[in-house]
């Protein structure tokens, strides 16, 4: 065969650098991953916080996303119980938003006249966090490789403007520039001087095989239970007082400005990861798994609107503040 | 005249909606051309679309709407002129109105009304230009096209379509038309193939240049070319794998045809060794996720090869490279079915069987454990049907088959593929030595899953899927979640029709009511009658959406009765098949007349003697009629016991001369009160004799 083998294919790490670069160069600020658990890009504040309100937003960051009942042990060439997805968000989204996507397929070994591309439908949506967009899922010789919203909702309530989220699957990318069937195959990085070379086995195959195990096996469930309970509770203690601050004429600038919103959806998140690894447990019934969602939605979506509240305030008060001589 | 060509860009439009918006857009331009009269006589239009535009192209417009004259009525003649003289001064009044009406005073006539004589103007409305009409109106007809799903885009959200607009083009003739929409103001500019063209404009020079001009782009617009360009490229390449054909699939063809603006295809192929795992996985797997055909042999067999249709042009390199990448993620996803196809053989649906308990159906509901224990039981009730008894069933097979129906909930591979569920266990349960009967009835338990599907194969999976199907139907009704409106959020309606269609189609003998009596269970009456009209309003469908049958044909059946559902199609075919027939009719609108006399005469009660009394029938046209009815009577109760409907009803035409004569001569509200009486007493015997097979007061004679 060797068909499709790409002498001088990315590294693993060389295809993070270059969308990075890519991106920055079009004017994104680079953002280190987020460092709760998440299930995806999209829930890093980064995204779901930034997208509400007024303010343009051009960002990217790579966030490792972590979905308990995909791991497979480590057995499955496919699954992973955590991959990493290439996050770029342009609020709003430059007319040639698609254009500027193309290009970044081309600045990592692309050549796009070699390949068949589709853009086929795929309207994306998060339940629990209130959010939906329409877009597409970017094939590429049968391959999904990347995921393209027009954020609509977040949090409950309508975007405007709306933002351009970009989703590359890493594992997948890489898999297809290196032509290997395993993702555990893939060329992490090489040594420039010795050629030795680490494969994304080295790396991660161990976290696979043992968050696989805890997720499937040895989770406690009713610790894991009590664990939510009581990130929720806080969460919902915070939102409580949140609300009394905000409408007490009262509170001083400083307080308002030190609300801590991304310490209430921090917990949320929490929450969403526990009521994953719940899931991967077989320890939700599907009665209890609307109820469970809902409770969890309902965090996340008064979160948002708080976070507006006090934006709203915040951006109220740069504005007057920036008409005082 | 002129030639009208308009072209929307869009990123890339969502496939399943690319059709109606076409032809959408098509007819709005056509209606607000003959609307504001800018069509011609030879006016013509095409309608183009790929997954980024939408296009019309229209011949035969005209470049200016005709000036229309119009009659104006002004002052009357006395305010209009000073002395009130029709050749007198003309008045402020005067001189105001031939101002408005855009002539000169003295061009100002006199017409007379009842009202008396008043001063009028022929005002001449001059045409406007259609470039100026179109550019006014073409954007209110673009806001209104249907979106299944749309969205916003632009800052401050000015509009909403189904993907952002990224250019228009709109041409009359050579000039361009600036309609505006989506922020872009139209020019003479379109755009070519993404990759195989680039993004570099096009210039149109006239509408008539645009498909050729497209063409050298590398975009075929012409949506039945492209369709016709992917089935030839389907035959051809799959001629290169010896001994095989492309499966048909007319949906997919369609999907493709709407995903590429310039299509080829590219036969490709996987390890024979996949072939051991079940067709429907590596079918669902090529065709629901990655759009492939499937391969097979002269005998049906699935053949170790794939066509995937490609938007782009390669040569045999450049094909090498894209078969190389479709083959890998093949490769990758039957992998994973393989693994799951393993992993779930660790465990046989036997042993599955407590794992249903954490399974919930409906909260309300409990859980598929407890679900399955009532349709075992509802299955248990159908097969002592009499009825059912004499088809020789395996019992056996039918309550293993109930028992493990949904164990397939709880396998990774259904977790999976979804849609295969029942199928998925089938498999399971012909692997683990289940017999053939248990094995086909849990794989089509979920059938039909809709009017076009077909039903379970076997008696035994025909009393399952209505098993399970009268249980979901008969829970939801009892929590009080029927379908309202156009809400049925539990595809009750769905599995109604199921029920229907398994009823009509299969072998059992068993009726609505009973259905309905099972599922819900004794004591709720008025429950079980909910779910029986459910059930009756299901038949109706069936018998007019499945069946094609007339409105009010299946209306006189059903009145009748709609338990029976065989003998319902039975009926409604026989009706359909005599109807046309003269006598038939005349018979029918006699018949319509009897029930109309009956129920004038109970309303203004008059009642019909309890017993006709042959003795007193004086007329010889009524005598005849009792007669000849009297006569018919056993024939056609045989010809309907033997539910041969058609000789029944051919045999009940053959009143008609009776009839005709009967209402002819005999007048039957007669004075006397006895006579009267008794004349009604024969109308309603003949009426109850003859309309066991349809309420002919229902139908419908034209004229």
């Amino acid at each position: 065969m060797g068909v499709g083998v790409k002498k001088k294919a990315l590294t693993f790490q060389e295809l993070l650098f270059t969308l990075q670069r890519f991106w920055a160069e079009r004017g994104c600020v680079l953002q280190q991953p987020y460092d709760v658990e998440v299930g995806a890009g999209t829930m890093s504040p980064d995204t779901f916080l930034r997208v509400l309100g007024p303010k343009p937003v051009r960002i990217a960051y790579a966030q490792p996303s972590r979905r308990p009942a995909d791991g497979r042990y480590g057995e499955n060439p496919n699954r992973l119980f955590r991959h990493t997805q290439m996050q770029v968000i342009l609020k709003p989204p430059p007319v040639n938003v698609q254009e500027l996507y193309l290009e970044s397929l081309q600045a990592i070994g692309i050549d796009l006249r070699e390949h068949d591309l589709k853009f086929e439908e795929d309207n994306w949506e998060w339940p629990v966090g209130g959010a939906w967009g329409v877009g597409w899922q970017v094939m590429l010789d049968g391959l999904e490789i990347t995921q393209f919203t027009y954020f609509q909702q977040c949090g409950g309530m309508d975007l405007d403007p709306i933002a351009g989220e970009i989703t590359y699957g890493l594992e997948r990318i890489a898999g297809f520039l290196q032509d290997v069937d395993s993702i555990y195959d893939i060329v992490w990085a090489v040594e420039p001087d010795t050629g030795k070379k680490t494969t994304y086995g080295e790396m991660r195959l161990a976290e696979e095989e043992q968050f696989s195990a805890y997720g499937f096996d040895y989770a406690e469930v009713d610790s894991l239970w009590e664990h939510l309970r009581l990130y929720e509770a806080e969460c919902l203690r915070l939102l409580e007082r949140a609300d009394e601050l905000l409408n007490h004429p009262d509170t001083s600038k400083l307080v308002h400005r030190r609300l801590p919103i991304l310490g209430m959806y921090e917990l949320a998140l929490k929450c969403s990861h526990l009521f994953n690894l719940l899931d991967a447990r077989g320890a939700i019934s599907v009665t209890e798994r609307v109820g469970v969602m809902a409770r969890i939605r309902t965090l996340i979506l008064r979160t948002a609107s708080t976070y507006r509240n006090k934006n709203a305030f915040d951006w109220k008060y740069d504005e007057l503040r920036a008409r005082q001589p | 005249m002129a030639d009208f060509l308009f072209e929307i860009g869009l990123e890339e439009v969502p496939a399943r909606m690319i059709a109606s918006a076409e032809t959408e857009l098509r007819k709005r331009v056509v209606d607000l051309l003959t609307r504001e009269r800018l069509g011609s006589e030879a006016m013509e239009a095409r309608a183009y679309s790929t997954p980024r535009r939408l296009a019309v192209l229209v011949s035969g417009v005209l470049q200016r709407q005709q000036d229309i004259a119009e009659e104006l009525t002004g002052p009357a003649v006395k305010i209009a002129y000073k002395d009130g003289q029709p050749n007198g001064t003309p008045s402020p009044a005067a001189i105001a109105f031939a101002k408005k009406a855009g002539v000169a005073v003295d061009a100002l006539k006199i017409v007379s009304t009842p009202k008396g004589d008043y001063v009028a103007a022929t005002a001449v409305k001059p045409g406007r230009a259609a470039a100026e009409v179109l550019a006014t109106e073409l954007p209110k007809e673009l806001a209104a096209i249907y979106w299944a799903k749309n969205m916003y885009w632009r800052a401050g959200k000015p509009e909403r379509f189904v993907r952002p607009v990224r250019w228009l083009l709109a041409l009359l003739g050579d000039e361009i038309v600036p309609v505006g929409f989506g922020g872009y103001t139209a020019g003479r500019v379109t755009y070519g193939h993404r990759v195989l063209f680039g993004a570099a404009p096009i210039e149109v020079g006239e509408p008539q240049a645009y498909l050729a001009a497209l063409t050298q782009a590398h975009v075929m617009a012409d949506v039945e070319l492209r369709r016709h360009t992917i089935r030839k490229a389907l035959d051809r390449v799959c001629r290169t794998a010896e001994g095989t054909r492309w499966r048909e699939d007319q949906a997919l063809v369609d999907k493709m045809t709407h995903l590429t603006e310039w299509p080829s295809v590219l036969l490709g192929n996987f390890d024979k060794e996949y072939l051991s795992l079940p067709e429907e996985v590596l079918v669902t797997v090529m065709r629901d996720h990655q759009n492939y055909f499937a391969v097979e042999t002269g005998d049906g067999k699935l053949a170790p090869y794939f066509l995937a249709v490609l938007n782009t042009e390669a040569d045999e390199a450049g094909q090498a490279v894209i078969r190389h990448g479709n083959e890998r993620v093949l490769r990758a996803r039957f992998n994973d079915a393989k693994f799951f196809w393993e992993f779930d053989q660790r465990m046989t649906l036997e042993e599955r069987l407590p794992l249903l308990e954490k399974v919930t159906f409906q909260k309300d509901l409990g859980s598929y454990a407890e679900k399955t224990e009532r349709v075992v039981q509802l299955c248990k009730i159908f097969v002592d049907r009499p009825g059912v008894q004499k088809l020789g069933l395996d019992y056996n097979a039918l309550i293993d088959a109930a028992r493990l129906a949904k164990t397939d909930l709880t396998s990774e591979l259904v977790k999976e593929f979804t849609e295969l569920q029942g199928a998925i266990g089938g498999l399971y349960a012909r692997a683990q030595g289940f017999s053939e009967a248990s094995a086909a009835a849990i794989y089509d338990q979920y059938r039909p899953m809709s009017m076009e599907d077909r039903i379970p194969r076997t008696a035994e999976g025909q009393v399952l899927a209505l098993a399970d199907k009268a249980d979901t139907i008969a829970g939801m009704f009892k929590l009080g979640l029927e379908p309202t409106g156009s809400k049925d959020p539990f595809a009750l309606r769905r599995a109604a029709n199921g029920i229907v269609k398994i009823l009509a189609e299969g072998m059992l003998p068993i009726t609505l009511g009973e259905v309905a009596q099972a599922g819900v269970g004794s004591g709720d009456e008025a429950l079980i009658g909910k779910v029986e009209v459910f059930l009756a309003e299901r038949l109706e469908f069936y018998l007019r959406e499945a069946k094609g049958q007339a409105y009010d044909v299946v209306a006189a059946v059903l009145a009748v009765g709609a338990d029976d559902v065989r003998d319902a199609v039975a009926r409604t075919e026989a009706v359909s098949a005599v109807r046309g027939g003269e006598d038939f009719r005349e018979v029918s609108a006699a018949f319509k007349r009897m029930k109309n006399i009956l129920v004038q005469a109970s309303e203004k009660k008059i009642a019909a003697a309890p017993v006709l009394d042959v003795a007193m029938l004086k007329d010889g046209a009524e005598l005849a009629l009792a007669e000849k009815a009297a006569d018919l009577k056993p024939k056609v109760a045989e010809l309907r016991a033997r539910q041969e409907y058609r000789g029944a009803l051919e045999a009940i035409a053959t009143l008609r001369p009776q009839v005709d004569a009967f209402f002819d001569a005999v007048m039957v509200m007669d004075p006397d009160e006895v006579v009267r009486a008794n004349r009604l007493a024969l109308l309603a015997r003949t009426l109850g004799d003859f309309s066991g097979i349809a309420d002919f007061a229902e139908i419908v004679v034209a004229g």
